[in-house]
């Protein structure tokens, strides 16, 4: 049996073996605070070493790898998970799974997620990971659970566990109608058990709370405006931070003057190497202090928008892996002899997150130990950037994740807890630093621009023989074809950025889909087949054959004819274990210019459905926000400096750009759930643009692709939205 | 600094602050009431819209001293002895949130346009929240829950 089959199940205060002490004391506290009762722990699982390997290079895997549930007296469940909620409502849905398997009612589950304290040790919350990995997780453990509570019920009453039956938080006997609560049964108990839960987690056409459309967890907090967020926390004695951002990247001081600053009340100037912070009684008198302070720097000249993927394509990166090149075949054979021959260049902008909470951080310092309230997707790896910035151990720095004002790839790192902590460590007490959206555009990071060469021959039935893609700098995720193509040469070249880039909700999965379904498109009109006939074709893969023909079903496709005032377009892909096929009406003003999308139809399969209504939720956000750099997002930089960093300059979906969506869920239970989160994302620009050129007979190749005026030193499009 | 008085949620609060905060600056961190968010700072999201008189407001375009004389409501207001008002109510039947940062400010341009329009269009309702960004976009619930709170019978009323 492997030790994934392995949960050993314990009764209170337990640590495992290899968990560091400070963390096991802190754990430990908080047990007692939460009383006796069962704690569920799993040992480590295959999965989540393999992700954690994945994360750390193989090496430096933490010991703790354990996952947690506690059962309370009153029949109270907490479940621990370092994952943390960002508006894709994992609070709800992990809770949903953890109700099914242990059979309680799902009001009975609080979830305590991301507080490095408090929660096992987590990568952090991207790549569509929670469903995959954290579901399974916390449903063998529950499922563990409620096998270690029908064992013990058992015990008591002296018969068969198989006879038992776990409903609504009991365990009850079906003979006798006798009962006992799980909270009545752990009580007082001491238990050491170890049961193999895999063969009992309870199957997907089985879910009665799993699955179901529960409302989101806590959602009266968030129209009451009770909840609070990173940047609505406060602290005793707390002061507010402000930091002096200089006048462009990679600049260098040359004076600086802080003597005004310094006689406003209360206000702390503090200096430490390149960084220059303040701190003031409140949030006005800091923006004020800043105002003041005398600053100038030197930028050097940089890169800008003018030429930037010829750019990136002759800077490569060498110190970073490209990944693996695939081949298969050889493309320049097949090129020479197929009918069709359509080479050509797509692009993608820089864009940026912008999640409508700006990064924001509260830090208090105590006697030696740090604790930081902060909007992040990785508290373990802020964590252990304080730790370093601080030259402190990781546990004696906590971080806590408010459910935050989302993120969508942008906050992944600590800027903002560092530079709280920095301030709060020379105020001698709690400091909130608040980003304002300039800052949030400007010092943050971006979604990776990148150029991509598509080469790609057909015959002429419209079988694909060659495919050729080389991606430059935007990265490599779903980067190969899901078509069957014999012969393949697809490479990811990094690049030196001149900005500062990261991770962006779906990665370079809608660059890489935008610049294969749209070529796709184009060989389909070059060999004069129907788009959609032409992908089936092409298919081998059941599940994406199985959302295009949805997709299209409900959208009408084949009935629908473009003319050069309505464009109909369709696109697909799959990633992380997400399936997706987009049907796009595009409406063209009479003068030819200005797009609108008026209605998208879109088809999703990513196995079990967990929760069907936040998963539309989640595919209808992906939608509109894929709106944004399909259109008209673009960040706009020269000289060191970011020249749209404000909502009037950098154009974001509104309530007028929405076209009217209808998500298609194809619910397969009998396949694991796979995360939702980003693939949606992907087949809304390469569907629109597929939908102008069917109107226009223009091929758009540039994202985003009508963007208000024209982005200097790029080909210019005609339209505009 | 200035020495004034607010009316927020029908209480009236002393304010000592500058005479150029923002409301905003003032409702958060100087009262605590931080339901209204920061989202720009510019008039440009929407997230930090209260109600000054019945009318949607950003209130990080007015300054705390010039909202003096107004009745304000934010969204810690509009709950009445334990009662979500209508258009609360319909945000959480129609689930119109995701991560829920822009929700106070949609909730208050909302009830703002209800409380001018009994039965708005869709058009008019686009048209009034086109000022409010929710980032996560969940446009299509949002407009849901605005017509499912014009249709409730005491839609708008409370203030
Ligand atoms: S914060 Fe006032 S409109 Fe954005
Ligand atoms: S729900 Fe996240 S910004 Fe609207």
């Amino acid at each position: 049996m492997s030790r994934r089959d392995q949960p050993v199940l314990e009764l209170g205060q337990s640590s495992s073996p290899g968990r560091p002490r400070s963390l096991q004391l802190a754990r430990r506290d908080f047990l007692k605070v939460l009383g006796g009762g069962l704690l569920v722990c799993l040992t480590r699982t295959s999965a989540w070493t393999q992700e954690s390997g994945r994360a750390f290079g193989g090496h430096e895997l933490p010991k703790d790898v354990s996952a947690w549930l506690h059962i309370a007296v009153d029949g109270q469940v907490k479940v621990f998970t370092g994952k943390v909620e960002v508006g894709q409502n994992i609070r709800t849905s992990l809770a949903q799974l953890v109700a099914e398997e242990l059979k309680v009612p799902f009001d009975a589950i609080t979830m305590i997620m991301g507080d490095t304290d408090l929660t096992p040790w987590d990568m952090g919350t991207f790549g569509s990971r929670t469903t995959p990995t954290m579901g399974p997780q916390l449903r063998i453990m529950a499922a563990a659970a409620r096998e270690t509570l029908l064992d013990m019920a058992a015990q008591r009453w002296h018969v068969d566990p198989t006879t038992l039956t776990a409903a609504e938080g009991r365990v009850i006997d079906p003979q006798t109608s006798r009962s006992f609560t799980y909270g009545g049964l752990t009580r007082g108990e001491k238990l050491v058990k170890t049961v193999s839960s895999e063969e009992s987690l309870t199957p997907a056409p089985e879910w009665k709370i799993a699955g179901t459309a529960v409302p989101k967890a806590e959602g009266r907090d968030f129209v009451t405006g009770k909840h609070k967020y990173p940047s609505d926390i406060t602290r005793p004695e707390m002061m507010f931070g402000a930091v002096l951002r200089p006048d462009g990247f990679n600049a260098t001081l040359a004076s600086l003057d802080t003597s005004a600053a310094e006689k406003l009340p209360g206000v702390k100037v503090v200096r430490d190497g390149d960084f220059i912070g303040l701190v003031a009684p409140d949030a006005f008198a800091a923006q004020s202090a800043l105002a003041a302070i005398q600053a100038k720097w030197n930028v050097p000249a940089q890169p800008s928008n003018q030429g930037l993927f010829e750019y990136l394509k002759n800077n490569p990166e060498t110190g970073r892996d490209d990944g693996p090149q695939h081949v298969s075949g050889s493309v320049a054979q097949a090129m020479a002899g197929a009918d069709l021959k359509v080479e050509e260049q797509y692009t993608v902008a820089y864009i940026a997150h912008a999640p409508l909470e700006p990064r924001a951080a509260v830090a208090e310092w105590d006697a030696g130990k740090l604790t930081v309230w902060t909007g992040t997707q990785r508290p373990f790896g802020v964590r252990d950037e304080l730790a370093e910035a601080f030259h402190l151990s990781p546990a004696q720095v906590r971080v806590i994740q408010p459910d935050m004002g989302s993120g969508y790839g942008g906050k992944h790192t600590g800027e903002a807890a560092i530079e709280a902590a920095r301030l709060a460590k020379a105020a001698g007490k709690p400091v909130k630093v608040v980003w304002t959206r300039s800052e949030e555009f400007t010092w943050a990071y971006f979604r990776p621009a990148g150029l991509i060469e598509i080469t790609a021959g057909a015959r002429r039935d419209g079988t694909v023989v060659a495919w050729q893609c080389h991606n430059y700098n935007s990265g490599p995720a779903a980067i190969t074809t899901p078509y069957n193509v014999a012969n393949q040469l697809i490479q990811y070249h990094a690049a030196k950025s001149p900005l500062r880039q990261g991770s962006y909700r779906g990665l370079a999965s809608t660059a890489n889909h935008f610049a294969r379904e749209s070529h796709m498109d184009g060989l389909a009109h070059a060999a004069g087949i129907d788009p959609l006939e032409f992908r089936l074709k092409n298919l081998a893969d059941p599940r994406l054959q199985a959302v295009f023909q949805a997709a299209a079903a409900k959208f009408g496709w084949g009935r629908l004819k473009s003319t050069p005032e309505r464009g109909f377009g369709i696109a697909g892909g799959v990633d992380k274990g997400g399936y997706v096929a987009t049907c796009a009406e595009v409406e063209i003003d009479p003068d030819g210019k200005r797009v609108r999308i008026r209605r998208i139809v879109q088809a999703w399969e990513s196995g079990a459905v967990v929760n069907p209504d936040g998963l539309r939720n989640q595919l209808t956000g992906a939608i509109v926000q894929g709106i944004g750099g399909a259109l008209f997002e673009r960040i706009l930089f020269a000289d060191g400096r970011i020249l749209n960093p404000h909502f009037a300059q950098y154009r974001l979906p509104r309530f007028s750009d929405t076209p009217q969506v209808e998500v298609v869920l194809l619910d397969r239970k009998d396949l694991p759930s796979a995360g939702a989160g980003e693939t949606g994302l992907v087949g809304l620009a390469p569907a629109v643009g597929n939908a102008i050129f069917a109107a226009s007979g223009i091929r758009l190749r540039n994202m985003p692709m009508a963007p208000q005026s024209g982005m200097q030193g790029e080909s210019n499009t005609q339209f505009r939205s | 600094m200035g020495d004034f008085v607010l009316n927020v949620n029908g209480a009236h609060v002393r304010v000592n602050a500058s005479s150029e905060e923002t409301l905003l600056s003032v409702l958060r961190n100087r009262l605590n009431l931080t339901g209204t968010k920061y989202g720009c700072g510019e008039g440009q999201c929407g997230a930090c819209t209260v109600l000054l008189d019945g009318r949607a407001t950003r209130s990080c375009l007015v300054s705390a001293e010039s909202a003096a004389h107004a009745k304000i409501v934010t969204i810690e207001g509009l709950e009445q002895d334990g009662k979500l008002s209508p258009v609360q109510q319909a945000f959480l039947d129609a689930g119109a949130f995701q991560c829920g940062y822009c929700t106070s400010g949609m909730i208050l341009s909302a009830t703002s346009l209800l409380h001018e329009r009994h039965n708005p269009t869709e058009e008019q309702i686009v048209e009034a929240m086109e000022g409010n960004l929710c980032r996560c976009g969940t446009y299509p619930r949002i407009l849901d829950a605005v017509k499912r709170a014009s249709r409730s019978p005491v839609q708008g009323a409370s203030r």
